[in-house]
């Protein structure tokens, strides 16, 4: 085996990974390497190759070729808990937590036995770790009835009893309150400062920009560039990232709105799922020609409250939800759409639209004025409206009779919003606009959004995206916990006092106290 | 009531429950871990017809245990290959594996209807068996009884106890999370299913060789449906399923219990009271949706392809 000095020196280095999948060549002969305590940024836009990547190096993937050179030595990464025994080890973006389980068995279930017995008081070790890097958590507590914060410390935990040298973090800050992404931070600073290396997977390049060292950018598969971000701008990143030079979303206009079209009042709601959110006494107003913000972390009471405005959770009484001073607490969804209520939900496939239906079908779902007559459907109408719904968004696809399910996220998310704000409606519920949408899509998206709202439209925006909300919102709130925070002009807050909001700073104490 | 009548009684609930006991520890396993398999009665039937063969053609007790066992795990690795390898409906699969099981156990069996033979002899233990009242009801039982005391106590320890139990439970948990920090999800669900048919098979030895030691078509008479309903009743908690299979037991001779006390109702609106108290229990059960939710394993009944994982 041939060791070069350089390669020695390297905590990991990858050569040539190539990765084919049927139909999309996903790492096409990538070439990285980490230094001990470096921490490094992999960016992209979506579907550029990150996550098979890090799959690759964590053993979930096997490459088709290429090599893992690891302190030296060439190694072959078979499964995860290969990886775990070299010292790698992984924060997945959707937690690999199990929610019936304590901190501690969650974390045992990640050890091998020999690690095990090594260990003599695992709730003991955990305790220790979790004063040692401030990663505030109780070993005896079960997952479910934690924040999605304290479940990453869980995962990062997880990671430190084996006395990682290579963590791999992907998108670990889009689930965050800012605060929470600083205090994040602050941990990674100290692994670094360690010796163990953090490969940083992020869309947000502001943060990339303030914690990593190195920085190689993805597009399509291929490395397009290695870059030192302290030396780079956000903005000149963003150009390696998406290749051309996107337009940049300058600042829209902010609205006041007219007259109050829609109505939440003392609006409870119990949760039907044991890990859901219960609704606690939510009032807001809606005008006509504004769009409303709402940020929050994933799980604080979004889908609830999206279902319960669409009409999708049924158990509304009177007296909760007025749409032009009608009450339509009682109506069901197909109900408040024929008032002229539309609505984009988070879960794309399922939820947006029926995977197995094509789009045209599709189109039909939530729209049928003009599509029939004398109770017959008149095919050719839909399907012309769902080739211009196509042709106006860019959707890529094979044509309107392409099935939902075969198109990319950020494609589908482009024809439902399309397909929505095409029925013209008085009000628009939308989760996640542009979640999954490359950047020139996002900002088609939010023109339309914007044209919607000169027209008159009132808009309720729910979003993770802190900054998204920023731009398009012309007033803003948060929810945590299932409450709703005041709501206020955009042009009035920051980001700061929203992020405190996500994190339930305006919840009064004698209402926490009795939770 | 004497003492006598009542621990007469008590001792013969054990008896009848222990199949329902047997069956309902393979089925917990098997839906900790995210498997739900309906097939229960399709092999216990295949148990009960192999163990008599196996017993009636070498005259041993003991092989036809073995053979019961034997063929409960190839029925129940039919299944595992369906649902885990082919990702067939776990549902359907499970009621095909019932209805073969039913017809082809009633084939092969057809020679030996009503042949009897002689079955497992009761093993009095001595001086556990003279403390009073008690002593009857626990240890003047055959051998397979005392297996499944056993057995019950295995299965809760290994279930709340041991790393092998935190990783069935993980994989019937969340069986993606499972995949990605390296445990082999296949592996574990395959390996539980097949505990739970030969504890299906065994279960089905119990009906033909000890509780009525010979051959009848049909002859366990839906008890591996109540051992579903049993383990739902349970909350997947072996100690429950063991009062629960008692319980069930006790309905069961209930007909035999008011005749013998003189009482003149219909044995056969007697002889429907466990059906009758499975559904009940499952009305209760159910009505409290948000409970069972939180208590059953979350993947029950989904399929995982690690193909799917890219």
């Amino acid at each position: 085996m041939a060791i070069s000095t350089d390669t020695t020196d390297c905590r990991i280095k990858l050569e040539n990974i190539t990765k084919q999948y049927p139909g999309c060549l996903a790492n096409d002969n990538i070439s990285l390497s980490l230094l001990p305590g470096e921490i490094h940024a992999l960016l992209g836009e979506n579907g550029a190759g990150k996550s098979t990547l890090v799959k690759t190096i964590y053993g979930v993937v096997s490459p088709d070729q290429g090599k893992i050179i690891w302190d030296g030595e060439q190694v072959h990464v078979k499964s995860p808990s290969d990886a775990r025994d070299l010292g790698i080890g992984m924060v997945f973006q959707h937690f690999s937590l199990f929610e019936t389980l304590t901190v501690s068995e969650n974390i045992e279930l990640c050890l091998s036995k020999k690690q095990l017995i090594a260990i003599e008081n695992l709730p003991e070790k955990i305790r220790n770790l979790s004063k040692a890097y401030g990663l505030d958590v109780d070993p005896d507590r079960y997952i479910h009835s934690l924040s999605i914060g304290e479940r990453q410390r869980v995962e990062i935990l997880r990671c430190l009893v084996q006395s990682v040298k290579l963590l791999i973090l992907d998108e670990p800050t889009s689930v965050l309150t800012p605060q929470e992404v600083a205090n994040l931070f602050v941990v990674l600073n100290k692994l670094s400062a360690e010796g163990c290396s953090i490969l940083f997977i992020s869309h947000k390049l502001h943060e990339v920009t303030e914690i990593c060292q190195k920085a190689t950018i993805l597009r399509g598969g291929k490395v397009i560039s290695t870059c030192s971000p302290r030396e780079e701008s956000p903005s000149s990143i963003a150009k390696m990232m998406v290749g051309d030079l996107a337009e940049q979303d300058a600042g829209y206009s902010k609205k006041e709105g007219s007259k109050v079209i829609f109505q939440a009042k003392e609006l409870n709601l119990p949760t039907k799922q044991p890990f859901g959110t219960e609704l606690k006494k939510i009032n807001f107003d809606l005008k006509a020609g504004e769009i409303l913000g709402i940020a929050g972390v994933a799980g604080n009471g979004q889908d609830e409250l999206m279902a319960a405005i669409s009409g999708e959770d049924g158990r509304l009484v009177n007296n909760m939800l007025f749409l032009n001073q009608q009450d339509i607490g009682k109506l069901d969804a197909g109900e408040r759409r024929q008032l002229g209520m539309a609505n984009v939900p988070e879960e794309r496939l399922g939820r947006g639209a029926v995977p197995e239906m094509s789009l045209t079908e599709n189109t039909l779902l939530t729209q049928s004025k003009g599509f029939i007559s004398n109770g017959l459907v008149n095919w050719k109408k839909v399907q012309q409206h769902a080739q211009k719904i196509i042709d106006q968004y860019k959707v890529k696809c094979h044509g309107e009779f392409s099935d939902a399910k075969s198109l990319s996220g950020g494609n589908l998310q482009k024809f439902i919003m399309g397909r929505e704000i095409g029925q013209n409606p008085i009000v628009l519920i939308c989760a996640h606009p542009t979640w999954g949408v490359d950047v020139g899509a996002a900002l088609s998206i939010h023109q339309s959004l914007l044209k919607l709202r000169d027209e008159g439209a009132a808009i309720l925006l729910v979003s993770e995206d802190i900054d998204e909300l920023f731009l398009l919102a012309d007033r803003i709130g948060a929810v945590c916990d299932g409450h709703l925070s005041p709501l206020i002009k955009t042009d009035e807050t920051d980001i700061e006092q929203i992020g405190l909001w996500m994190a339930g700073s305006f919840i009064p104490e004698s209402l926490e106290a009795t939770q | 009531m004497d003492a006598e009548l009542l621990s007469q009684i008590l001792f013969s609930a054990i008896k009848t429950g222990t199949p329902l006991l047997l069956i309902a520890l393979g089925e917990v396993i098997c839906e900790k871990s995210g498997v739900l398999n309906l097939g229960q009665e399709g092999m216990m039937l295949m148990g009960a017809v192999v163990g008599f063969l196996a017993a009636y053609s070498s005259g041993s007790v003991g092989l036809g245990v073995l053979g019961a066992i034997i063929i409960g795990m190839f029925m129940s690795l039919i299944f595992a290959f369906l649902v885990l390898h082919l990702g067939a409906n776990q549902v359907a699969t499970g009621l095909a594996l019932t209805i073969f099981g039913t017809g082809l156990s009633a084939f092969v069996g057809s020679d030996v209807v009503g042949q009897t033979i002689q079955g497992f002899q009761p093993i009095i233990i001595p001086v556990l068996s003279d403390i009073p009242f008690i002593g009857r009801i626990l240890f003047t039982h055959d051998l397979l009884v005392y297996v499944s005391f056993a057995l019950a106590a295995l299965v809760s320890y290994v279930a709340t106890k041991t790393r092998i139990g935190l990783i069935i439970k993980a994989v019937g948990e969340n069986p993606h999370a499972a995949n990605a920090i390296g445990i082999k999800v296949l592996k574990v669900r395959y390996l539980a299913i097949m505990f739970g048919g030969g504890m299906a098979g065994l279960s089905g030895a119990y009906m033909s060789l000890v509780y009525t030691p010979m051959w009848i078509e049909n002859m366990t008479s839906g008890r591996g449906w109540i051992a579903l309903a049993l383990v739902v009743f349970a909350s997947w908690r072996v100690g429950r399923i063991m009062l629960g299979a008692y319980l069930f037991g006790l309905a069961s001779i209930m007909h035999l219990v008011l005749q013998g006390m003189g009482w003149s109702i219909s044995p056969n609106l007697l002889a429907m009271l466990p059906y009758v108290a499975t559904v009940v229990v499952m009305v209760i059960i159910s009505a409290d949706h948000f409970k069972e939710k939180l208590l059953a394993p979350r993947s029950l009944g989904k399929p995982f392809d690690p193909r799917q994982m890219a």
